[in-house]
């Protein structure tokens, strides 16, 4: 009898450890192994941080050869300050692995498409699998090969790069199974070591987040359905009222190379009517990627020295993409916001100067049609001829399951993204190639590592002179009183429209010709109006360029900056701080008075009049309160759609985006009326039957968010930092704030101003910057989104290039780490 | 005296163990314990229980005063425990308890009836 108690009694022991240390499927997810997650001695608990902690540590490592001492400020930013620069750059990887681990390990598994190796092919809903399968396909691990290659052929930069990696995977070994970051243990994985070809995978990521969109698919299915004249007036290549950043004229050239369209372009390409469509929806990054950087001089600023701002806006989750830093080392002293995953200051300032980064926007990725044999797609036809393709093998682990593979064939354009394994929605069994700039050798780091040090103006544009893709407008303003903007990358020089549409992969007439010269992309260098500025407009008067510039141009952020800055004198730098969280609609100050005289007023009931009476009560501001926000925004979208719309859904494939301001510049010019009628009625609808139809239609929406009391724009739009695995838990969710797509504080749902940062060049330069988020990764830390309310007010911090002595005698400072040879 | 003396063994093995080997082993030294000391089955499992559960109740309590509560709530969300820190932590302590407390009742019957 009591053996048998004894078999049972060990049985349940048994049974309960072996549950407990198994991942269980809920509800089609996997639990973390209890047991373990619970332990306070290796579980979560472990990431509970006491909120008192300090950071204080003496760390020896063979790789260092000088002593670098780290004081954490109050903030928890470390203050790096390195007898020898490689030694900064182990400790920046180090700390950057100290604090955000998770994160910049995940980021890579993004990029390298490799999700599905931790998360297993499909879990929470997201099929993992293909994702993977579409960066992969995309061409990432190889883009990121030949930016490895480039890296590590530039010597100082290479020797940055391994003292980097080093850094990280000396933290990484210091750690045992109960150090590991929360999400290691919800997740059931372990940190792999670093390498050089992960900081060039994640620098891919933010090729792809920023030069990686295009609606190419999307505009050769408008063109199908679109007449020409149609066509021009949904997707304007030029908008008037819009000053670009680069207001000087452009150099005389006497030889520029000339672009001229294939000879066959309109029978094979304009006139061309193909539908296409991929199956595997591609994954995008989020269109208003975008920022705002200005610079204004000496003689417009109260203290007349030169102030800079610069405000990235990106995608909004915790782990914050950015990473406060002072490094200082003999060979130069800055402070910025740093990327994890990479040795680098990416925006900030040093001893003589600041930069700031904000998008060009330019479309850098077109798609070829291939023609292959046959499907073994070893050979495809190219001027003429059979021309051999090697076939890439992509290897693709899944968790628990089989390992997957993609063959991928390398043509002269790129990888073939599509093809019938990995088909287009209309099974057409046809091969896209992708052709992208970000797949070109090409080594932006060793820019960024030139740009932080540069002591003058010629530093910078030295600096910058070797930054190809993704292009990007860096402003600049130094102690010496010059401020300046170019915009740097390597753009293709196209005839007109050409990339927006698929084009033939037969025939090397379609090929991109040649690059811009630099001395097309000219630098804005003290201009007499004593600013410059930028915020993803046109680099230049598009009427007068000499190529085609396809992109993604944003407008009323641009224009409402300039407009602010022409008008300002005595300039502070809390005026900057009013500009950089300004509120103000430019968008509705030009399109409420055009709908407004299309609004059938008499055919509105009183429901209907009550919101008409708050829009015209407007501001114009997109604050948090506003109501006439909501209402704008709603009523502006219910146009698109009524006016745009039938003609659009002529078919279910996918169709580009009409921007407000296209819709603008057509009521304004008349153009509308190519669209007015709705092609699925008998009768003619006018622009004013579309107008007052798109007000009364929005009504219902307006009264059913005023029921539920989030009418006002802050708690409509619904803000919200996610953290990465979109875990509720650890995200700062229903953030009250305005903002909005036009604004130029962008913030929306969840993107917007991701680093705000104002720097005045005084002798003691008087710095300050805010991003939402906080220093540590861990959800466990009070440090964790510590810095969210502050930028929500719209408030900064002042931050500070320390010298040594001085933080060292700081009192609030949280700890010192000093790192020596061992 | 012989009760509290196993409790203290549990709890001081208890948390000895998992410092070198899995978080589950502390079931093996309950079990050892229980094995050696021996006391009747019932007393054995409510010492074998009490010890573990008390120190990974004091375990938790004090990490999670000194984290203010921070991680606890958002784990009480995930899991989901309506954010509740202390139902959390009595969760992770009855795990610990019914662990030891088992694998103490097994030590206890494993052996032979005292003579």
């Amino acid at each position: 009898m009591r053996i048998i108690g004894c078999i049972i009694s060990a049985l349940i022991t048994i049974a309960l450890i072996y549950v407990l240390n198994i991942q269980l499927t809920l509800s089609g997810n996997k639990t973390p192994r209890l047991g373990f997650f619970l332990s306070p001695q290796t579980g979560f608990w472990q990431s509970a941080e006491p909120v008192n902690e300090t950071f204080n540590a003496t760390l020896k490592f063979p790789q260092l050869s000088g002593k670098t001492e780290v004081y954490f400020d109050e903030r928890l930013v470390p203050h790096v300050y390195a007898e020898n620069e490689n030694d900064a750059w182990f400790v920046q990887g180090y700390l950057h692995a100290k604090f955000r681990l998770w994160q910049m390990d995940f980021q890579t598994y993004a990029a390298g498409g490799r999700l599905s190796e931790i998360m297993g092919d499909s879990s929470n809903g997201t099929n993992f699998l293909k994702i993977d399968k579409f960066f992969r396909r995309l061409g990432m691990v190889y883009a990121a090969e030949k930016s490895l290659h480039a890296m590590e052929n530039d010597a100082p930069l290479k020797a940055a790069c391994d003292a980097y990696t080093a850094g990280v995977n000396a933290y990484i070994s210091s750690l045992s199974e109960k150090d590991y970051p929360i999400e290691y243990k919800l997740l059931n994985y372990k940190p792999e070591p670093w390498t050089n070809m992960k900081s060039a995978l994640f620098i891919k990521y933010m090729s792809w987040d920023l030069a990686g969109y295009e609606q190419d698919f999307e505009k050769t299915n408008a063109k199908a359905f679109l007449s020409r004249a149609q066509y021009e007036a949904l997707f304007p290549y030029v908008l008037d009222s819009i000053q670009p950043i680069i207001t000087d004229p452009l150099p005389r050239l006497t030889h520029i190379l000339a672009v001229k369209p294939p000879a066959n372009v309109d029978s094979i390409y304009f006139n061309y009517k193909n539908v296409v469509a991929p199956a595997n929806k591609p994954i995008k990054p989020n269109k208003e990627n975008g920022s705002n950087n200005w610079a204004v001089a000496g003689s417009k600023t109260k203290s007349g020295r030169p102030i800079l701002c610069n405000d990235p806006h990106l995608g909004l989750n915790l782990p914050s993409l950015w990473f406060e830093m002072q490094i200082s080392t003999p060979n130069f002293n800055s402070y910025g916001a740093t990327l994890c995953g990479a040795p680098n200051v990416l925006i900030g300032f040093n001893d003589n100067c600041a930069w700031g980064l904000t998008n060009a926007e330019r479309d850098v990725k077109d798609y070829y049609e291939v023609k292959f044999k046959d499907s073994t797609m070893h050979q495809y036809w190219f001027d003429s001829n059979w021309r051999d393709a090697e076939i890439r093998d992509e290897i693709i682990k899944i968790r628990n399951k089989q390992n997957d593979t993609e063959h991928i064939a390398m043509t002269v354009w790129g990888p073939v993204m599509y093809d019938p394994h990995y088909p287009d929605k209309l099974n057409s069994n046809k091969y896209y190639a992708c052709r992208w700039k970000a797949h070109d050798e090409s080594n932006e780091l060793g820019a960024l590592f030139r740009l932080m040090r540069a002591k003058n103006y010629d530093d910078y544009l030295n600096a910058i002179s070797i930054f190809k893709c993704p292009g990007q407008n860096f402003v600049f303003a130094d102690k010496a009183g010059d401020i300046a903007i170019k915009q740097a990358g390597e753009f293709p020089a196209e005839w007109y429209r050409q990339g927006d549409f698929l084009m033939p992969g037969d025939d090397s007439s379609y090929a991109w010709q040649g690059y811009i010269s630099d001395s097309l992309q000219p630098v804005m260098h003290n201009p007499e109006g004593g600013f410059v500025s930028s915020a993803n407009q046109y680099p230049y008067y598009p009427r007068i360029y000499p190529y085609y510039m396809p992109a993604y141009f944003s407008y009323y952020r641009s224009w409402l900056i300039n407009r602010s800055l022409s008008s300002m004198q005595n300039i502070t730098v809390d005026d900057m701080k009013m500009l950089q969280t300004n509120f103000y609609n430019l968008l509705a100050e030009n399109a409420l008075p055009v709908l407004m005289t299309y609004l059938d007023i008499s055919d509105l009931n009183n429901d209907e009049n009550k919101y008409l009476n708050l829009l015209e009560k407007w501001n114009l501001v997109n604050d948090a309160d506003s109501k006439g926000a909501t209402v704008f925004k709603l009523w502006v979208d219910s146009c698109l759609s009524k006016i745009y719309g039938d003609e659009l859904s002529q078919s279910s494939l996918p169709m580009p985006t009409i921007e407000p301001q296209a819709m603008l510049k057509n009521i304004l010019k008349d153009s509308a009326k190519l669209f007015a009628d709705n092609i699925n009625t008998y009768d003619i609808e006018t622009l004013n039957d579309d107008i007052t139809a798109a007000f009364k239609s929005i009504v219902p929406v307006l009264e059913k968010a005023e029921l539920g009391n989030d009418f006002e724009w802050g708690k409509f739009k619904d803000s919200h930092v996610s953290h990465l695995l979109k875990i509720p838990a650890f995200s700062h969710l229903h953030i009250n704030v305005g903002g909005g797509v036009n604004i130029i504080n962008a913030i929306g749902a969840n993107h917007g101003p991701s680093w705000r940062m104002i720097v005045e060049l005084t002798d003691d330069i008087n710095a300050y910057g805010i991003y939402p988020g906080g220093q540590s990764g861990n959800p466990g830390s009070r440090y964790y989104d510590n810095f969210i309310d502050t930028w929500t007010k719209g408030n900064y911090y002042k931050i500070h290039l320390y010298q040594k002595d001085e933080i060292a005698t700081k009192k609030n400072n949280l700890g010192k780490l000093i790192f020596s040879k061992s | 005296m012989k009760f509290i003396i196993v409790l203290l063994l549990v709890a001081l093995l208890g948390f000895a163990a998992p410092l070198y080997f899995d978080w589950w082993s502390f079931a093996v030294t309950s079990f050892i314990i229980a094995l050696f000391i021996h006391q009747r089955a019932f007393a054995a499992f409510i010492a074998g229980f009490t010890g573990m559960f008390l120190l990974w109740l004091f375990l938790t309590l004090i990490i999670d005063n000194a984290n203010q509560h921070i991680l606890s709530q958002r784990i009480a969300q995930l899991l989901p425990l309506n954010g509740s820190s202390l139902l959390l932590i009595l969760i992770t302590a009855l795990i610990g308890g019914l662990i030891s407390g088992f694998a103490a009742l097994t030590g206890s019957l494993a052996r032979r009836r005292s003579s």
